[in-house]
């Protein structure tokens, strides 16, 4: 039962095949047997089991969606009344959110049963969970492995089945990357469809919620409840509520997928092109047809990000002084020196980076240069996203240059660290939708993902095109050895 | 450009964080690197380019002016590290 998708978990339920209560038990067991994995932050059975008995009596009332009673984890991004809400940072230790965010709402409100909070890197800032102020998560696939970043916890999570589904959050590629190094299905959708209230801000612009599991049709199952417009999120996006199941067994003849020539140049490792050009060969044969594109301004991608994304961050974690929730310093002087004491104590050393940069680029004499410079590229990005558009319905690629790296690899260089999210960041300033599928094994035995992007608000074509090829191949079933 | 120890302190005080000296050297090798990595955008020319700050461009939406948020003085307190008779307690700003 444990290996269901969130579809299959549905179905039982439904059918009176297992009970909600018995369903969260199950999780929770294999939670705390896995727990090397350090992927919960805060897991409290009595919660997760009334609202299973909730659901139970939902499901008995016959007024049962199709995910009443189904098991759900969130990342620590998302505020939450009945669990502790810490964005894996010592600057919120322990704090409980006085509400729920709306994604979380809006899940429960469908009945899904919340399993608990996971780790990710500090404020989402990282690639590889090394950033979290609660310790690493492990790669299910490899224990030496960094499962990625930010969304670590939620990848783990979903790749080890202790979790059916995940919240998670993208910033950069914080869905993506972690979704492809640990082998599971994530998918971000465009920016503004899924409401940002109650996630913890990084960079306003471009943080996006989005969603783990391991079939494109769950993403597509659970989208229909936790995406849509919401009053109390300023740049959420007023469009009526969709179907993002309806477009999952379109047939791909003739879909132009574009693969852009700058994903498959020099840095791009041999193993991970092989799997990625094997799934390009299965889409082939699905009829699709492939053809070569450019986005020449994409590689200038991370240096437009590392500008935009800390200034954005220094700007949200000014809220952090020490006076109204969060840390504060043992000692101090006065009142500036516990809020500086505050945020040197509170804040990890990544946060404390970005936070230092981005006042830097928006301080007197350097917004022009830096800032205002930055939009203007990310424009020009962005531009080429739709010109590449007009030539294909679906960009492909890798989603990283290479497989998860070794814990400790790039930890002491934090340039190193942003290189990693080459492919993923371009998506991310354009705001279009993106996910990373399963498409295989590279080096070392670790997992490959396949990345696909479509244009605005097309996250049903997106899913319907990751769908196809999920029923073509079995790589998303595969379990870590270890996990069964 | 490259930035000095003198730069790293003066952003630091104007970040509201603390940064030792032994620190600051540290973090000024980092911050170079990294407006290394940021100064390759330079090159690019954005004359006449209107910035983008959300992707679907679109402004801020309002909404009437009306009271939406009822009082829940105590719930929002309940994290506050210092706090007396319903007040955040901060060290003495005025004497």
């Amino acid at each position: 039962m444990f290996d269901r998708t969130v579809a299959e978990l549905g179905r039982a339920l439904a059918s009176r095949q297992v009970s909600a209560v018995e369903l969260a038990k199950l999780y929770l067991e294999r939670i705390e047997r896995h727990n090397d994995l350090n992927a919960y932050l805060d897991v409290r059975p009595e919660v997760t089991l009334a609202q299973a008995r909730a659901a139970d009596q939902r499901i008995a009332r016959s007024e049962a969606t199709p995910l009443t009673g189904v098991p759900i984890a969130h990342k620590d991004i998302f505020v939450t009344r009945d669990f502790a809400s810490t964005a894996a940072s010592r600057m919120l230790q322990g704090y409980m959110s006085p509400f729920d965010a709306t994604v979380v709402e809006r899940l429960a409100n469908a009945g899904m049963v919340t399993l608990g909070k996971l780790n990710c890197d500090e404020f989402a800032m990282g690639s590889s969970n090394e950033n979290s102020a609660y310790g690493n998560v492990l790669n299910p696939w490899d224990k030496s492995a960094v499962p990625g970043g930010s969304s670590g916890g939620s990848a783990a999570s979903v790749a080890a089945r202790i979790a059916p589904a995940a919240t998670a959050t993208d910033t950069g590629g914080s869905i993506r990357e972690p979704a492809a190094f640990s082998g599971v299905t994530g998918i971000k959708p465009t920016y503004g469809r899924a409401s940002r209230w109650g996630m913890i801000a990084f960079a306003s612009s471009l943080d996006q919620a989005g969603i783990m599991t391991q079939s494109a049709q769950d993403a597509a199952l659970v989208f229909n409840t936790m995406l849509g417009f919401d009053s109390k999120d300023s740049t959420s996006v007023s469009r009526p509520d969709e179907d993002y199941t309806r477009a999952l067994d379109d047939d791909l003849k003739g879909l132009r997928i574009g693969l852009p020539k700058e994903f498959f140049g020099a840095g791009l490792q041999p193993d991970v092109e092989k799997a990625v050009r094997d799934a390009l060969d299965v889409y082939a044969r699905l009829g699709c047809r492939l053809i070569d594109i450019s986005l020449p301004t994409a590689r200038l991608g991370i240096p437009v990000y590392y500008v935009i994304a800390p200034a954005e961050c220094s700007s949200n974690l000014s809220r952090f002084d020490g006076v109204r929730y969060g840390y504060r310093a043992r000692n101090y002087s006065d009142l500036t020196d516990m809020i500086k004491k505050s945020r040197a104590e509170g804040f990890g050393p990544e946060p404390r980076r970005r936070i230092l940069i981005g006042t830097y680029v928006l301080s007197h004499g350097y917004y022009d240069a830096y800032y205002i410079k930055a939009q203007q590229v990310r424009r020009l990005i962005a531009e080429e996203f739709q010109r590449a558009f007009r030539e294909c319905d679906i960009i492909a690629g890798p989603v990283t240059a290479s497989v998860a790296f070794d814990f400790g690899e790039k930890a002491s260089d934090p340039v190193a660290m942003y290189l990693a999210d080459l492919y993923t960041i371009p998506g991310s300033l354009a705001g279009v939708p993106g996910m990373s599928i399963p498409c295989g094994f590279g080096r070392r035995n670790r997992p490959v993902g396949l990345q696909l992007m479509a244009n605005y608000f097309e996250e049903a074509k997106l899913l319907g095109v990751a769908h196809r090829y999920q029923q073509a191949t079995d790589w998303h079933r595969r379990l870590p050895p270890g996990f069964d | 450009m490259s930035l000095t120890l003198d730069d790293v302190q003066r952003i630091a005080h104007l970040s509201r964080i603390e940064v030792t000296d032994a620190d600051a050297r540290q973090i000024l090798d980092q911050l170079n690197d990294i407006f290394a990595l940021i100064a390759q955008m330079q090159a690019v020319d954005t004359a006449g380019i209107e910035p983008l700050s959300h992707p679907l461009g679109g402004s801020q939406r309002l909404r009437e002016d009306a009271v939406t948020e009822t009082d829940s003085r105590e719930a929002n307190m309940r994290n506050a590290p210092a706090q007396q008779d319903g007040l955040f307690l901060v060290p003495k700003v005025i004497e």
